[in-house]
């Protein structure tokens, strides 16, 4: 059940689209800048096949320019991986 | 507002992106900011360095309970003003994986079986005890790692220098920084960089060496993109052997083939002469010139040897070395063309630009390493630009205490915590601190690194403990050393956190406390030491690398040397290692201070650090009056060396017709054992690849995906293409990550060394490729 945080960029002039998808997507809540073009986003999923896809998602978002992570959590117990076979 | 652990820990992440926004854009502000304050009670937040990287950034560590759940960076620290990279941010899910191992093992009948910690030690004490007394005390070897402690090394170097008499101790900063070193005491007669990651704020032109920062540095690197946005006179030139997303994100990328950095850095030492862009009173007062021997060899054979010598020479005779070197001779040797060298000239000579020179394992592995370091020392030195906020030659290191453990505490063959061996002095002073006679420390280095495992492989040494590294996926020309180890009366120890393929040769294996399991110190790529406290347990018998190695010095008899108790032992023997350090040059700060701070740069004088070393508006080591004081060498200059441009050790030839360059990706640490165990890491990047040059990929007949066979004279690997993928490589080279050990790329790579530093060059090698 991973929390991330990000600093969200976007792309020249599309904050406000920006801030609409952002705030549609499940997982998503958003903290707007007042003075500058710059979004916080907090994701919060409820397990790694979510959180990859919420990632994939994000990532085609046509109004995000860059997102850099600011915060990780993830409390679940984690598999271990035996060596050359680290399937997750 | 429901308040439960949940939303506390999304609050935690929300104040973190906001300390991180402040930190890169002063003056944002956010309405909803006050609603994050004032909630506690759920994690308490402990600070430490991360602990996959050299940059050494600041974390935050949420603690629930036993446990770490959350990590955030610390934005009370200098280095990364709370911001981390993707590593950073996952770090703790390292401490985790359900493989960790928590028991000892010895092998017995071949196979590995469980035991108490305490019997295993005591096999570990009668082994070398008996190897000592069968083979002489040069028979047992210690190999530890640059994510050891500064304690861990510390009490390697005293028990095995001091105690036990050998010099038998490496590290495998020998693999990464040791022509860093070398490099420094050449030029400088110290090591270290003279400047601080505060130069970034200054400088106005970066050239990055062979070092792709936006994946190895990430979070300097965004430091650079942020001033290059916040100020409009920064630029970033990227000067490679292929093209990285440092080389996309640079104003200019400049490729130049495979070892003629060597060439390339003598041209723009031409060009800067021959414009008279020297900076002739820097020069008059503060530099030297000097010649060493040339066609100094590569080490491929075992027992090879080398001493340099050293030449005075005059400026007239440097200038005449020069004359091989005009951009346009070098274009031909080096592809870059004469247009491109005399601007990277123009940019070192304009007297109007602060220059910052980064680099990391593009210049450190390489048969010429020493050389490549002190050629573009030459660069900052005949334009003076050295010493001051924002000029700068940076050496970076790539583990979190390869300086502080390494080159600090001096856990390489030759050296000892304050000097080297050879020095009668250094002997003595280390004999008086360690209360042990002076006798017991022997005056003669024995092997470095590769030296070392060749010494295995022959027999020489029977007995060695490693710690905190995974030499059977690193070591270059794997396969001649890992036949090497599992010769029959050979005995290895390993201390790990995770089961490896070097643990796969073990004969004892000891389960290690990981990072903030244990108190320690790093120290990281600009002289900063940085504690850490136990933050939560280690799991099952689990014991830090400082008090294994204590547990068995106490076994073979060395109860005096170790005495410290358990809950004070890391204070305890901060104080003593810092005596060796003691002095204007080096003093390290205390261990109350080193607690309170994220982190504290030596020379610590007077309550204070030195950021810029060298010049005396903030270096309180300066004394001779002027506006500089190279104090490291004798004659108190800085040296400009006249080194030649020499090919590789291997290079393509009709039968091997391909470069092989290996390194790393964002995503992981080294060789994987810890990243990989990180979900969300190991999902963005779950294996490795070979990149090839697109036109490369289309004569091989091979697309993304399929696999081809890398052959070299040592082995071969087979294993997936990567066409324009993150990285391209340019026609005639291929790129392989050595993260992943289901594709060992060093049973590939040649086992060369730079000659003065005896570091491998993993950078170049001769293969073929066959579509598999
Ligand atoms: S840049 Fe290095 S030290 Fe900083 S968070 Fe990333 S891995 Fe850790």
């Amino acid at each position: 059940m991973p929390i991330f945080s990000y600093l969200v960029i976007p792309t020249t002039g599309a904050i406000d689209q920006l801030y609409d998808e952002l705030t549609a997507i499940p997982w998503c809540e958003v903290m707007v800048a007042e003075n500058k073009e710059i979004i916080i986003l907090v994701t919060d999923t409820p397990d790694a096949v979510t959180e990859t896809e919420l990632q994939k998602q994000l990532k085609e978002l046509p109004s995000l320019q860059s997102m850099s992570m600011t915060f990780g959590h993830n409390d679940d117990n984690q598999p271990g991986k035996p060596r050359g076979d680290y399937e997750v | 507002m429901k308040f439960n652990r949940r939303s506390f820990i999304k609050g935690a992440a929300t104040s973190s992106a906001i300390a991180a926004a402040s930190a890169i854009f002063p003056g944002i502000s956010f309405a909803d900011w006050t609603k994050q304050e004032g909630a506690s009670g759920m994690i308490t937040w402990k600070k430490a360095p991360c602990r996959f990287c050299g940059t050494g950034c600041g974390v935050l560590i949420g603690v629930s309970g036993d446990r770490a759940v959350a990590v955030k960076g610390d934005p009370n620290c200098s280095v990364n003003k709370g911001l981390c990279c993707v590593k950073g941010y996952h770090s703790v899910q390292a401490l985790y994986g359900k493989d960790r191992l928590t028991k000892a093992q010895v092998r017995r009948n071949g196979a590995m079986v469980e035991v108490p910690i305490k019997e295993a030690l005591d096999i570990i004490a009668a082994r070398m005890k008996e190897t000592i007394a069968r083979h002489g005390k040069d028979a047992v070897a210690m190999y530890g790692s640059g994510q050891w402690t500064i304690p861990d090394g510390y009490v390697a170097s005293k028990l095995f220098k001091g105690c036990l008499g050998t010099n038998n101790l490496e590290a495998n900063a020998r693999l990464c920084m040791a022509s860093a070193v070398t490099g420094f005491m050449t030029s400088f007669g110290l090591d270290e960089p003279m400047g601080c990651y505060e130069d970034i704020d200054h400088a106005n032109v970066f050239v990055t060496w062979g070092n792709n920062m936006a994946e190895m540095h990430p979070v300097l690197f965004s430091r650079m993109l942020a001033n290059r946005k916040r100020r409009n006179n920064v630029e970033i030139i990227d000067l490679a052997t292929r093209t990285t997303r440092t080389s996309q994100a640079a104003d200019k990328a400049i490729l130049f083939r495979p070892q003629t950095d060597l060439a390339v850095a003598n041209a723009i030492c031409y060009e800067i002469i021959h414009n008279k862009w020297v900076n002739q009173d820097f020069l008059n007062n503060h530099v030297s010139f000097h010649k060493g021997k040339t066609n100094i060899g590569y080490g491929t054979e075992d027992h090879f040897a080398f001493t340099d010598t050293e030449e005075a020479i005059s400026f007239a005779d440097y200038q005449k070395f020069l004359e091989d070197y005009t951009p346009e001779k070098v274009e031909k040797i080096s592809g870059v063309s004469a247009r491109d060298i005399k601007y990277l000239a123009s940019l070192y000579g304009d007297p109007t630009k602060k220059v910052t020179s980064f680099w990391c394992m593009g210049m450190n592995q390489h048969t010429r390493g020493t050389w490549i370091q002190n050629l573009v020392y030459n660069i900052h030195l005949l334009t003076g630009k050295i010493s001051t906020p924002g000029n700068s030659p940076f050496s970076l290191t790539g583990q979190p205490s390869a300086c502080g453990t390494v080159r600090e505490v001096g856990t390489l063959t030759h050296a000892l915590p304050h000097g080297v061996v050879t020095n009668d002095h250094d002997r003595e002073m280390a004999a008086k601190i360690w209360e042990v006679p002076v006798s017991n420390i022997d005056p003669k280095p024995t092997y470095h690194t590769v030296e070392m495992f060749r010494a295995l492989d022959r027999g020489d040494i029977k007995f060695m403990w490693i710690q905190v590294t995974n030499p059977m996926v690193t070591m270059p020309n794997l396969n001649r050393y890992r036949n090497g180890v599992l010769k029959d009366d050979r005995f290895i120890v390993v201390s790990e956190v995770y089961p490896t393929p070097t643990t796969d040769i073990a004969d004892v294996i000891l389960p290690a406390a990981m990072w903030v399991e244990q108190e320690g110190m790093f120290g990281n790529s600009e002289r900063r030491t940085q504690h850490f406290a136990r933050i939560v347990p280690p799991p099952g018998e689990a014991m830090s690398d400082t008090w294994q190695l204590i547990e068995v010095a106490r076994r073979l008899g060395f109860e005096k040397q170790f005495p410290w108790s358990e809950d004070e032992h890391i204070g305890k023997i901060w104080e003593e290692y810092r005596r060796f350090h003691e002095g204007p040059k080096h003093n390290m700060a205390p261990y109350t201070v080193l607690l309170e701070r994220p982190g504290v740069m030596w020379p610590f004088v007077d309550g204070k650090e030195t950021r810029w070393r060298f010049n005396p508006k903030h270096d309180p080591a300066c004394t001779n009056g002027k506006d500089f004081d190279f104090y490291g060498k004798k004659d108190n200059k800085a040296w400009i060396w006249a080194r030649p441009y020499e090919p590789a050790a291997e290079a393509p030839d009709a039968e091997y017709n391909f470069w092989l360059n290996t390194g790393r990706v964002i995503e992981h640490f080294h060789t994987g054992s810890m990243t990989r165990r990180i979900p969300i890491l190991h999902q963005a990047m779950p294996s490795s690849y070979v990149e090839l040059n697109p036109e490369d990929a289309a004569d091989l007949g091979v697309v993304n995906g399929e696999m081809v066979k890398i052959i070299s004279r040592r082995g071969a690997v087979t294993m997936p293409a990567s066409i324009n993928g993150r990285g391209v490589p340019p026609r005639g080279m291929v790129f392989v990550p050595f993260f992943d050990d289901s594709y060992l790329i060093n049973e590939v790579t040649l086992d060369a060394f730079c000659p003065i530093s005896k570091q491998p060059d993993y950078k170049k090698c001769a293969v073929r490729l066959e579509k598999a």
